[in-house]
């Protein structure tokens, strides 16, 4: 530590470089820790803990429908408390641009969400209505719609057998969860669409004891082992990932775009470390003759690289760290839960090693070969 | 046994440049005793400087040998020698060669962050060269708070700090007015007269020259005493 005011002279020499350097490397680090978060939930084991609901899809794709007489077969297993199913609907709403997930859903669907506030008239009148729909409020004042109102929607997935627009009641809304959705009557959809009737798109699985979660999923799993209609049972994070990941593999899009975004520090960093050792070479040379040798000021150099990727990474991390909460919730749709673990601050720190090391590394050869009587000439 | 603390024998110090040969010493040699005050003149490309960067370990001779305190520079490998200097030998330059961001004291300190002293020690040691120069009251200043005698007294506490036997200074006045250029050379005087160092300086000018003990002039690589 006795050779610091060396290196820190060399940090704020140029103290406006400095701070728009590590300003730059935050940012990198900032991204890396948030990206990394989602990476990790995606490129991660699935995590049984604490979860009492299961998502069942066919082993070949979620897209695949699986028999809805599935259902009582899997009722009947140890640990299992309720099932419920569902469908990816699809279909538009007057506009494309008016995006939100719809599914058609049994009666007791909502037995097995707790966290759907719906108001029990609602649920009533959802299972006296076959063309019944609940939506979520912010959809519903989103769209102006008011209980009674029918709700057009233009088929994409799911064509009605007779070729006509298909349409629903609102019969109540609901809040809690995380909104967003719409719920038709099961009955309605599978009777009036034009193929697969009697098919669902997955089971949600209501355990009696999230401890025994894990058990359950490999139970399901194993009764539909060598079947034709093979299961893949996961927890909703891990399907909600398995979803996301329609658009590619998220995980590697992630990891490929942090790794451009270093790449970029990488020169930026090698780039300041450069120009500073083009700027100091007779005060490097002084170092020299002074009887500082050709390796200590070289580490100068690699110290200084050290010093700014770790400062860049702690205020990246501060910055990530604050931001997360407001990160997590939106992402918690497409990635499940996500953390922010210290196997991210651990691997930022190593990232701001590695990229202290590479992009140091070429300056501070120059400084090790600098020649001091060259060096001191240069004034 | 000699008494020679400096013995320059026979070298000879050649450059490549555009595939010719430029001799810059020319088979050279001089003995310089302890506690001697030298003043190398010469005009420019003589190889006054090429000499005492011989002499001072930063450079190393095409042919011949530099002893000094009978250690042969030449034959030491790159780490050895900066080991060398940083004991033996302190540099003081034209343009007094500071660090910028650094403050009177940290400049100094400079050459004892290579010892094993602890910090209070060298603290302790700084405040003593700093106040041998006349410069205890501007320790806390940067080199740009400070006249340019001033920097150059800051260079000349740096290169004192560490007890080196030798004092190399390229122009040490080079760069300054005859006033303050004066009390340069009258602290050298005192250093080489009170503290026993051994001194060599380059210089173009006769008035600073005539501070030294001796004049050495050098010409296309050899010398010639006045």
């Amino acid at each position: 530590m006795k050779y610091w005011s060396i290196v820190k002279s060399g940090l704020v020499r140029k103290r406006a470089r400095t701070t728009l350097t590590i300003l730059s490397i935050a940012v990198a680090f900032t991204l890396f820790a948030l990206g990394r978060s989602v990476a990790v939930a995606f490129t991660s084991e699935v995590d049984f803990a604490g979860e009492d609901r299961l998502i069942v899809s066919s082993q070949l794709s979620f897209t695949q429908a699986l028999p809805l007489g599935m259902k009582q077969r899997i009722l009947a297993l140890d640990g299992v408390d309720k099932v419920v199913y569902r469908q990816w609907f699809g279909g538009t709403y007057i506009d494309p641009r008016n995006y939100f997930p719809k599914w058609p859903v049994p009666n007791d669907f909502f037995d097995v969400y707790p966290e759907f506030k719906v108001p029990e008239e609602a649920k009533e009148a959802f299972s006296r209505n076959i063309m019944g729909m609940i939506a979520a409020k912010d959809i519903a004042d989103k769209y102006g719609w008011k209980v009674g109102d029918r709700i057009p929607i233009i088929a994409d997935i799911w064509p009605k057998s007779d070729g006509s627009v298909w349409e629903f009641d609102l019969v109540g809304t609901y809040e809690g969860g995380e909104g967003g959705e719409v719920y038709f009557n099961w009955k309605y959809f599978d009777e009036a669409r034009a193929y697969e009737n009697g098919q669902v798109g997955q089971f949600a699985v209501k355990v009696k004891d999230a401890s025994q979660a894990e058990s359950v999923a490999k139970s399901i799993d194993l009764l539909f082992a060598n079947s034709s209609n093979e299961t893949k049972t996961s927890t909703e994070a891990a399907f909600a990932r398995a979803f996301a990941e329609q658009v590619g593999d998220i995980g590697f899009i992630i990891n490929s775009v942090l790794a451009a975004s270093f790449f970029t520090i990488l020169l930026l960093t090698g780039n300041t470390m450069s120009q500073a050792v083009r700027e100091r070479t007779s005060e490097l040379g002084v170092l020299k003759s002074i009887g500082f040798s050709d390796v200590t000021v070289m580490s100068f150099i690699l110290y200084e690289s050290v010093v700014l990727c770790f400062l860049g990474a702690l205020l990246g991390l501060l910055v990530a760290a604050s931001l997360f909460p407001f990160f997590a919730e939106i992402s918690i749709s497409f990635a499940g839960e996500i953390k922010f673990g210290y196997s991210i601050i651990i691997s930022a720190f190593l990232v701001a090693f590695l990229t202290a090391a590479v992009s140091g590394v070429v300056p501070a050869f120059s400084a090790l070969r600098l020649n001091v009587v060259d060096a001191l000439r240069k004034n | 046994m000699s008494n020679n603390l400096i013995e320059v024998d026979a070298i000879n110090k050649t450059y490549e440049r555009g595939g010719e040969t430029l001799v810059v010493l020319d088979d050279l040699s001089l003995n310089v005793p302890e506690n001697d005050f030298l003043a190398l003149m010469g005009p420019s490309g003589s190889g006054k400087s090429t000499l005492l960067n011989l002499i001072g370990g930063l450079d190393s001779p095409t042919s011949g040998s530099v002893r000094i305190k009978g250690d042969r520079l030449e034959k030491m490998s790159a780490s050895a020698l900066s080991n060398w200097r940083a004991s033996n030998v302190g540099f003081i330059f034209q343009f007094y060669n500071l660090l910028p961001v650094l403050t009177a004291n940290k400049n100094v300190e400079l050459p004892l962050l290579l010892t094993n002293l602890s910090s209070s020690k060298r603290k302790e040691q700084v405040a003593t060269v700093l106040n041998l120069v006349g410069l205890d009251d501007r320790g806390g200043h940067k080199p740009n708070e400070l006249s340019g005698g001033q920097q150059q007294r800051v260079a000349i506490a740096r290169a004192l700090v560490s007890d080196p036997a030798i004092l190399v200074c390229d122009e040490p006045t080079g760069d300054l007015d005859r006033e303050t250029a004066t009390e340069i050379l009258e602290l050298l005087q005192i250093l080489n007269r009170d503290l026993g160092k051994t001194i060599l300086m380059v210089t173009h000018d006769p008035v600073a020259a005539d501070a030294a003990k001796r004049i050495l002039y050098l010409d296309k690589g050899k010398l010639t005493e006045s």
